[in-house]
């Protein structure tokens, strides 16, 4: 197997022709024994390599709740670092299995680009950060501001029809990645950085005096950043869409990381018995998967809100509220289907 | 005579006067900067300028270096220990020069690329300096096999089997030059390619069961920071030369396909951004090929890298050829070499003596662009400085990963320089 790499290589012909018999991708991940998951080459606090060279992060947890659910261990992730523009291709192409890479979930990437969406792991916007010292409280104030801004992202369009929304002028300062941005904002090149309210926090608490800069109350767009994997396998997107529901579904139903081997024994909530496979339900038969699929999955890095907690949560120096990302009965966005 | 002088003269000096030291403003240090440094307006102008200019980065960059901090294990202890002065945070190159280095390779397998790099050095020597004995030159033929396998492991037989297509190409064409020249030249290309497609790998099979010899496999998406800048770089700079020279040949060739061939790739080669073919090979491939099929994408990198770097080379070493005389070339056509000997033993010779700063321009060039991979999703040494920041620990950190990344380059680009001048020293065979 390891081998073909290189002979597919020197016989690309030849493979051309074999390796044209398309299987389902729950069996090209069982048989390849890995789950092929694309994240990005680093976005804090949702992906990032640690210094043993481990994945770690908000979106990488999702890859490894994945392999756990499919293959029984949240070790078994390869994964490929895809950039802004090799992102949609490599999925298409097959190259990866799924992407969970802060990806916005729109119409066009869900319909034209022919996607499947499976879920919104987080619930972001276009915030505003500014220096304390301009003395501004609203986006509203800030008419013919200077703005550092990414080009060629949903975030430059967003701030170009609010601010013509609202008959406003301001004169953008392009820079490509957010390691500039924070550059140009410190040095002073531009009064604002606009970006997804979670990387302005993010990046707002790498400064050596976080507490001179704010952002502004105001959130200009929907982010719904998710999941996503290629149409054409139904079976494989309800694979990643309800590994994610149990990952909420579990923080709802109160399993833990620390308490789901006491509660796979048998508990009085039938929900909790079918869905860690101690009721005579099988539900992972349904798709494709053991009777245990959910909890391999809660084990690998808890419920939803420790795997918040753990990556970009309050206690992190990233400090997230959850804010949206709540849960529906906490006043959130958060919501499971049943487990039926 | 002399005693008219005597009588006329009050007073004659009948010794030497002792040398005396030569003015202050005429010898040493003084007059070394009066000629240098301050011979006139403009120049006393610009000397001045340039000591401002030392003197703001030594007064700015001083205290940041002097303050440097080794010992961190992030970017706020950094700043706790510095508590508010400029200081340099060296801690992340501590902890993470391992991924600057090699990316992602298993850190119990590290032993494998150093030693990789050792046997490079060991097989560039004879190409490089002709002190070394020529024996060695074997080892350097078989080098890419043995790298093949210690960085990426597996069986020991496939790449044992791949290289041996070479050698039965080899005996190909031993084998048919006595049918004939053209027949011999089609079979040593057409024989390796028969062998590798349907030979090698069952071959390599076979052997890998009978005498299983093997390292452990190591995939390519693991391999990283200045690891993959080198393997790419070395790989494209290996191979674009031999075959920039032949696309040299083939542009000016009389034969009008070989000729259009060569002409249309070059231009076509020139004529687009180095980026766009990293992203076809990316990309545009993966549509082309099966799905399921991975086309290993460090070989789909280093295949795109040595074209665009053997387009560029072609033209530096045409180059090379224009600027010798025609003389030369009838020299070869009078004493009756054929084409292959005249080329080899005196066109090629000239041409690529007048090219080597043209071709080590390429080479330094070409191993700048591995950078560009960061692109497609790689993480070489500029990628992985991104993934590094991607940890909070290490979030807001920027002139310590590039000073590292920056100083890596500049070793091996002054190192190929350096080698570049020695080389053109030694071939100096004017009396310019």
């Amino acid at each position: 197997m390891k081998k073909t790499v290189f002979i597919g290589a020197m016989t690309a012909a030849a493979t051309l022709v074999a390796g044209a018999a398309s299987a389902s991708v729950l069996d090209e991940v069982k048989a390849r024994g890995e789950l092929n998951c694309g994240v990005s080459t680093g976005v804090n606090g949702f992906s990032a390599p640690d210094s043993a060279g481990e994945w770690q992060g908000f979106d990488v947890a999702v890859c490894r709740a994945v392999a756990a659910a499919v293959l029984g261990d949240p070790k078994k992730v390869k994964f490929v670092t895809t950039t802004g523009q090799t992102r949609f291709t490599a999925l298409s192409s097959g190259e990866i299995d799924m992407l969970a890479r802060n990806t916005t979930w729109t119409f066009s990437r869900d319909t034209d680009l022919k996607f499947t969406f499976a879920g919104v792991n987080y619930y972001d916007g276009q915030g505003f950060m500014i220096n304390k010292s301009m003395g501004v409280s609203s986006v509203k104030e800030l008419d013919g501001a200077t703005v550092c801004i990414q080009t060629g992202t949903t975030t430059e369009l967003n701030l170009a029809d609010y601010f013509k929304a609202n008959n406003m002028k301001y004169e953008p300062v392009p820079i490509e990645t957010n390691a500039e941005a924070q550059q140009q904002y410190l040095a002073g090149a531009c009064d604002v950085y606009t970006t997804d309210a979670s990387g302005l926090a993010a990046t707002r608490a790498t400064f050596a005096d976080p507490e001179n800069h704010i952002l502004l109350p105001e959130i200009i767009s929907k982010e719904p950043l998710g999941p996503l994997v290629a149409h054409g396998d139904d079976q494989w997107a309800d694979i990643v869409r309800w590994t994610m529901n149990a990952l909420v579904a579990a923080e709802e139903l109160g399993i833990t990381s620390a308490n789901i081997e006491e509660l796979s024994k048998g508990t009085e909530n039938p929900e909790i018995n079918r869905m860690l496979g101690s009721s005579d339900d099988d539900l992972g038969g349904m798709i494709g998967l053991e009777k245990t699929w959910a909890k391999q999955a809660i084990m690998a890095g808890g419920n939803y809100g420790e795997i918040f907690a753990t990556n970009i949560g309050e206690s992190t120096p990233i400090g997230l509220a959850r804010g949206l990302n709540a849960l529906w009965t906490q006043g959130g966005l958060q919501y499971a289907p049943p487990f039926r | 005579m002399s005693d008219t002088h005597s009588n006329t003269a009050a007073y004659v000096r009948d010794t030497m006067l002792p040398q005396k030291a030569p003015p202050s403003s005429q010898v040493g240090a003084v007059r070394w900067v009066r000629e240098n440094l301050f011979s006139g307006p403009l120049n006393t102008t610009l000397t001045v300028l340039g000591v401002l200019a030392v003197y703001y980065l030594v007064a700015n960059m001083g205290p940041w270096l002097r303050n440097s901090i080794w010992n961190a294990n992030s970017l706020s202890e950094c700043r706790e220990i510095l508590a508010g002065a400029s200081g340099a945070c060296w801690g992340v190159i501590k902890d993470r020069w391992h991924q600057l280095l090699f990316g992602f390779y298993p850190q119990d397998a590290y032993w494998r690329p150093v030693l990789t790099f050792v046997l490079m050095i060991v097989a560039a020597a004879p190409i490089l300096f002709e002190q070394v004995p020529r024996k060695l030159l074997w080892f350097s033929a078989i080098f890419p096999g043995v790298a093949f396998f210690i960085l990426w492991g597996g069986s020991v037989w496939f790449p044992v089997f791949v290289m041996m297509g070479f050698v039965v190409g080899y005996a190909a064409y031993i084998a048919l030059q006595r049918v004939s020249g053209l027949v011999a030249t089609i079979g040593a290309l057409a024989v390796p390619v028969i062998w590798w497609v349907f030979l090698a790998g069952p071959i390599g099979d076979l052997f890998a069961t009978i005498i299983p010899i093997e390292l452990p496999h190591i995939a390519s998406d693991e391999f990283g920071g200045f690891m993959i800048s080198i393997i790419i770089g070395v790989t494209g700079i290996a191979l674009s030369l031999p075959l920039g020279i032949l696309l040299a040949l083939g542009r000016q060739s009389d034969m009008p396909l070989v000729k259009w061939i060569c002409v249309g790739f070059i231009e076509f080669i020139r004529g687009v951004p180095l980026i766009t073919l990293l992203f076809t090979a990316s990309l545009l491939l993966n549509y082309f090929l099966p799905p399921g099929t991975s086309f290993d994408i460090v070989l789909r990198v280093i295949i795109m890298v040595t074209l665009f770097a053997a387009a560029y080379m072609a033209e530096v070493v045409r180059g090379g050829f224009a600027a010798l005389p025609r003389g030369q070339y009838e020299a070869a056509d009078s004493l009756g070499l054929d084409y292959w000997k005249a080329q080899r033993l005196i066109l090629l010779p000239q041409a690529l003596k007048i090219s080597i700063p043209g071709i080590v321009n390429t080479f330094i060039g070409l191993f700048k662009d591995t950078t560009l991979v960061v692109f497609i999703g790689i993480l070489d040494p500029i990628g992985l400085s991104t993934a590094i920041r991607a940890d909070s620990d290490w979030n807001g950190l920027f002139w310590e990963l590039y000073a590292f990344i920056a100083l890596c380059f500049f070793i091996f680009c002054y190192g190929m320089s350096r080698y570049s001048q020695y080389l053109e020293g030694k071939l100096k065979t004017d009396h310019r």
